[in-house]
């Protein structure tokens, strides 16, 4: 089964109306300001909180690999012996250790997006299915998809299209609405930050137009990174160039706050130490004024 | 979801935000200057109305039956107290001698002097009052009502039983200080005068049948007073006139001048006839209102109901002839705002202080909902209302929108917009809902169509009904007590009936049976007292001024007391489902199926406050299904609950040939309520407050809003006379125009399952800060970061600072 991270309801930020997202777990991308660590690998990962910890011991009393111990600082863990069996997770009474990655069956993640139809029908929402990265796990996303069409629940995928062209186009047939995150027009400087290049992305992209599917393109807008304004007007003249309407574009100013969340994952935030900021205002209207000289409706958020 | 009370400082405490703050747009001078006043102005003590009184009933008492005795106390004190008109103002007429100072009603509890030195210095709700005026209270008024006030009739006679629960926080009593009021008004005053009433009243008292009405000689009595009545309130506004004409001469700007003289020529006209344009309906009201506040001191002030649909006709005539501009309308009701806000409640010593700690006296406008006819109620008044809300930033008046399946949606997101500016209103309510509730009772269509919610959140036929709020129930209380055996844990003393020691319970049902069994002995013993109360009001109080406006009191020759509306009702407001709710899904889950924890464990850890097992409480915290988060293990619970709370409650009689029903409030009570609780088996630390109204337990609700409006919405709303649903966002969740949509349909949506009342705690950065001293209270707070959502509790401390800088720094 695939795992997720999160279900969030009463989602205001991911489409449009009120919507349920459901969060994949695993992504092919590795960008360093993503704001939701937790979903870049695809495997459980134990998640600690130690302001939570009330040093009861339960976890280390119950770890059959012996990969946990209690010190002043709360909880040490040697991960080579950790097993990820969730044991420690379980028996924790405080929530302290968590485990991120929960195996749900498609037919419990329906039953949960039908509690929300209520708001769905008063506000033109639906679900949103984002990540991590859904496109990593067709399979499920398609039966989610599928099911929820049958339903008449509105479909988005937020998603960065690096994936085979096969599995988005039968994954197109099943979307509503598609929220693409690009983050780099320049295929090196897209491989440094992320990981992989954007050439799949771009043509991926070009493909969802080409259908006439609704998209919304965001961009992850970091200053440092790709909030120049060579960048910007590379992104613009490509998306001008697509047969896509209505072109909207949304940008999501860069805040840094992965840092708690990198450090109950006990993962490093941001370890190449890349210079990332929050663009300032001036940047933010630059960049909206390209996109609109472009034709393309640009806003801040969404 | 819920609200933490207390949000606001004490120095504050009288009002929203200090004058700098106001959003002064549009505002004019007058306004401006009125407003400041107003909000200056330290609430204190009068004791002019209890001189008056006292001299009164030194030389009056047994001259008149007690309805006239009463009518004329009102008429003399109309005739003797102070008049005040003050600079700037409009729309005139005071309770006390000057804004914000409130009289005392001796006859129902006369404070002592060290209830007064109280009030002078205590922190919380002080009402200031001089040291010669403490002595004279010493010597004028307390001698002469000792052992003659409604407070010791009441507690003269109160069984034992029903003591040791009161004094245990079981419950608590409305009429203990003050009056039975909770009414509003229908449009009636709008269209006669008291001339016309006294009219009637006149040929109510041709038809008296001593020959055939064993009854004739009571009503003689009270229609006799109730006349008397109008000619106090007409006298009062008289005065008024005279005091104008007498400015008017004296002044020396000839603009101010003329508005004097413009206030005597509406000061002779309402209330004595029916008002003719805009500015004489809002005084004819504002007499109305005032006369009710001086007569007695009945509980949530006075309500106009739906002013909106009471004014339009004026508003409009006035704007088609040209004799009002859309400015001039606003600033009549600018001044009549401020008019509200100048009046603070009564002041309340005791438990009933901190059962409802607030200068808040629940003047609660409605906005839109439906006329009579059931078509749409929402005219130009309602946005202007919505204005003039957003612009004064008042604590006075309450105001809420209704909202029905016809309601304009653009006047549903007019609504949203100011409760976006976090003041906590309007506040939202469902006009179909409570349309049912009203008709379920038995009202006829039309008087449920008419009706509408004072106060806080309860439902009424306006104009036609008396629903007398009795008190609250503390229900985690009587939980408490099932799982001690009827002892109060907190005193040790024993105050309810031995339902069996808990340790012995072989199963869940077992345990909620003692729990049904303390629940209907509690209630009974509340409904017992609260019928002998009802009598004593309507035998020793009535309120025959309050009287004239409800219908049918004239007609039946009967007081608002005794069966003269058209409808009577009477509410216990039960407190804290949220809380009992959790802690019975505790004692289920862990103790008689999962078998976590034996119930001996709990029970200890319970008593010891969870010290020394903490393991235990984190378990019950982090384990348990909470009601508010669309889990149908713990909504079941709710429901049965509620169910039960229904069925101990609606249905029993009261004194006036019909029923008790429910309501689901806690006003500030629930606070009260938690500090004479001690823990509960949700986890629930002592002395912390309970849940309040229906929302679900602090922190209980992890799912977002959404997941509580599906747990709220499965509760059959219907059957109670109201329920009330603290939801708390942070500014950031509501900065786009979308967003303000997404809230509409929020309530839409929570309107569609049956919701009867919502509304929306905006909160501010002290809240964030709190939350960061305590964060296992705000588990629920649900932060809006870059492009999406998360829980503050689980970010770290910088980025918590950074939430909270950003707050502060917002502006929209």
């Amino acid at each position: 089964m695939t795992a997720f991270f999160d279900i969030k309801r009463y989602s205001i930020s991911d489409g449009p109306g009120i919507r349920i997202t459901i969060f994949f777990k695993g992504c092919p991308l590795s960008c360093p300001w993503c704001h939701n660590p937790e979903g870049i690998s695809a495997r459980k990962q134990k998640m600690y909180t130690a302001k939570k910890c009330i040093g009861c011991r339960a976890c280390v009393d119950n770890c059959p690999a012996g990969a946990l111990s209690l010190s002043g600082a709360g909880i040490r863990m040697d991960n080579s012996r950790c097993t990820l069996c969730g044991t420690c997770a379980a028996v924790c009474p405080a929530k302290a250790m968590e485990l991120s990655g929960t195996e749900y069956s498609v037919d419990y993640l329906v039953n949960e997006i039908e509690k929300e139809t209520v708001f769905m029908d008063q506000s033109q929402g639906g679900v949103t299915f984002c990540g991590g990265e859904p496109l990593m796990h067709p399979g499920a996303l398609l039966e989610l998809l599928r099911r929820c069409g049958e339903r008449g629940i509105h479909r988005a995928v937020d998603t960065t299209l690096f994936a085979r062209p096969e599995t988005v186009r039968e994954v197109m047939e099943e979307t509503d609405l598609f929220l693409v995150d690009l983050k780099l027009m320049d295929a090196v400087k897209h491989r440094f930050y992320c990981g992989v290049s954007n050439e799949l992305i771009l043509s991926n992209l070009r493909m969802v137009t080409a259908a006439g599917k609704e998209t919304i393109v965001r961009i992850p807008l970091i200053e440092g990174v790709n909030a120049d304004e060579a960048n910007i007007s590379r992104s613009a003249g490509f998306l001008s160039s697509l047969p896509w309407e209505p072109k909207t574009v949304h940008l999501l100013p860069y805040h840094d706050i992965a840092a708690g969340k990198h450090e109950k994952l006990g993962t490093t935030c941001n370890p190449a130490s890349i210079p990332m900021a929050t663009p300032p205002a001036g940047t933010l209207e630059r960049c909206l004024s390209i996109f609109r000289a472009h034709n393309i409706n640009a806003s801040v958020g969404g | 979801m819920h609200t933490i009370t207390a949000q606001r400082a004490p120095g504050s405490a009288a009002n929203f935000a200090p004058p700098a703050e106001a959003n002064v747009f549009g505002m004019n001078e007058r306004i401006k200057r009125l407003r400041k006043e107003s909000f200056d102005a330290q609430p204190s003590l009068s004791i002019e109305r209890a001189l008056i009184e006292t001299a009164f009933y030194r030389e009056n008492e047994g001259k008149y039956p007690i309805p006239v005795l009463r009518a004329l106390n009102f008429l003399e004190i109309c005739r003797r107290k102070t008049i005040y008109i003050g600079k700037d103002e409009l729309i005139v007429g005071e309770r006390g001698p000057t804004p914000k100072a409130v009289p005392t009603f001796p006859e129902l509890t006369c404070h002592s002097a060290d209830d007064l030195r109280v009030l002078n210095t205590r922190e919380l709700q002080r009402y200031a009052i001089s040291p010669e005026d403490i002595r004279a209270y010493e010597r004028e008024v307390i001698p002469y009502w000792n052992g003659r006030t409604q407070r010791e009739r009441i507690f003269g006679h109160v069984p034992d039983t029903w003591r040791a629960l009161y004094e245990a926080g079981v419950f608590t009593e409305f009429m203990e200080q003050r009056a039975p009021g909770h009414t509003a008004l229908d449009g009636k005053i709008y269209r006669c005068g008291l001339l016309d009433l006294k009219k009637r009243i006149a040929g109510e008292l041709e038809k008296s049948d001593f020959m055939n009405d064993p009854e004739a000689t009571d009503k003689q009595e009270e229609l006799t007073a109730m006349s008397i009545s109008c000619d106090a309130a007409i006298l009062f506004a008289e005065r008024h006139a005279a005091l104008a004409g007498e400015m008017a001469l004296a002044e020396k700007d000839p603009v101010r001048a003329a508005e004097l003289r413009k206030i005597a020529e509406v000061c002779r006209r309402v209330p004595a006839h029916a008002p003719r344009t805009f500015w004489e309906a809002i005084q004819m009201y504002w007499f109305v209102h005032l006369g009710t506040i001086t007569e007695l001191n009945g509980w949530d002030a006075m309500n106009p109901g739906h002013l909106d649909q009471h004014l339009i006709p004026f508003y409009k005539e006035e704007l088609a002839r040209g004799s009002l501009t859309r400015d001039e309308a606003k600033e009549l009701l600018c001044c009549f705002w401020i008019k509200v806000n100048n009046h603070p409640a009564p002041p309340k010593v005791g438990i009933t202080a901190k059962e409802s700690g607030t200068y808040n006296d629940f003047t609660n406008i409605n906005i839109g909902g439906v006329k009579p006819d059931g078509a749409d109620g929402v005219n130009e008044l309602s946005f202007l209302m919505l204005e003039v809300t957003e612009e004064l930033q008042l604590l006075q008046p309450g105001n809420s929108i209704h909202i029905s399946s016809r309601t304009p949606e653009r006047f549903l997101l007019a609504g949203c917009k100011v409760i976006r500016q976090g003041h906590g209103y309007p506040s939202v309510f469902n006009t179909d809902i409570y349309i049912q509730e009203l008709m379920r009772q038995g009202k006829s269509l039309q008087d449920a169509r008419e009706g509408g919610c004072s106060g806080c959140i309860e439902a009424g036929a306006f104009g036609k009904e008396a629903y007398l709020l009795t008190g609250y129930l503390n229900v985690p209380k009587i939980v408490e007590l099932t799982l001690n055996n009827g002892y109060d844990p907190l005193s040790g003393k024993l105050v309810s009936i031995q339902t069996g020691d808990p340790r012995g319970f072989k199963d869940y049902p077992e345990l909620y049976a003692a729990f049904l069994c303390q629940l209907r002995y509690v209630t009974d013993q509340k409904i017992r007292v609260s019928n002998y109360i009802d009598r004593m009001f309507a035998k020793y109080a009535p309120a025959t001024f309050l009287s004239l406006f409800i219908d049918d009191c004239i007609a039946r020759g009967k007081d608002y007391y005794n069966c003269g509306p058209r409808y009577n009702t009477t509410y216990i407001q039960c407190t804290g489902l949220g809380t009992v709710t959790d802690s019975l899904a505790a004692l289920k889950k862990h103790v008689f199926e999962d078998k976590t924890f034996t119930i001996d464990r709990i029970l200890n850890a319970v008593a010891a406050n969870f010290e020394g097992d903490e393991a235990l409480r984190q378990t019950i915290l982090n384990r348990t299904p909470f009601f508010g988060n669309d889990d149908a293990y713990a909504d079941e619970i709710a429901l049965q609950v509620y169910a039960d709370l229904f069925n101990a409650i609606d249905g029993k009689p009261n004194t006036k040939g019909e029923t008790f029903h429910l309501n689901m409030l806690s006003t500030t009570c629930h606070v009260y309520f938690g500090k004479v609780t001690g823990a509960t088996p949700n986890g629930r630390l002592a002395g912390l407050a309970i849940s309040d109204g229906t929302s679900p337990s602090h922190g209980a609700d992890t799912h977002g809003p959404s997941a509580v409006i599906k747990s709220l919405g499965k509760l059959d709303q219907v059957k109670s006379g109201g329920t009330l649903l603290n939801l708390r966002f942070l500014p950031s969740l509501l900065k786009r125009e979308a967003d303000v949509a997404k809230l509409a349909a929020l309530i839409r949506s929570y309107f569609a399952l049956g919701g009867h009342h919502v509304q929306f705690n905006i909160v501010d950065a002290a809240t964030l800060l709190a939350a960061q001293e305590s964060p296992e209270n705000y588990r629920d707070l649900l932060v809006r970061m870059a492009g999406y959502s998360d829980y503050f509790n689980d970010m770290n401390a910088d980025l918590q600072a950074d939430i909270i800088a950003r707050t502060e720094n917002q502006a929209f």
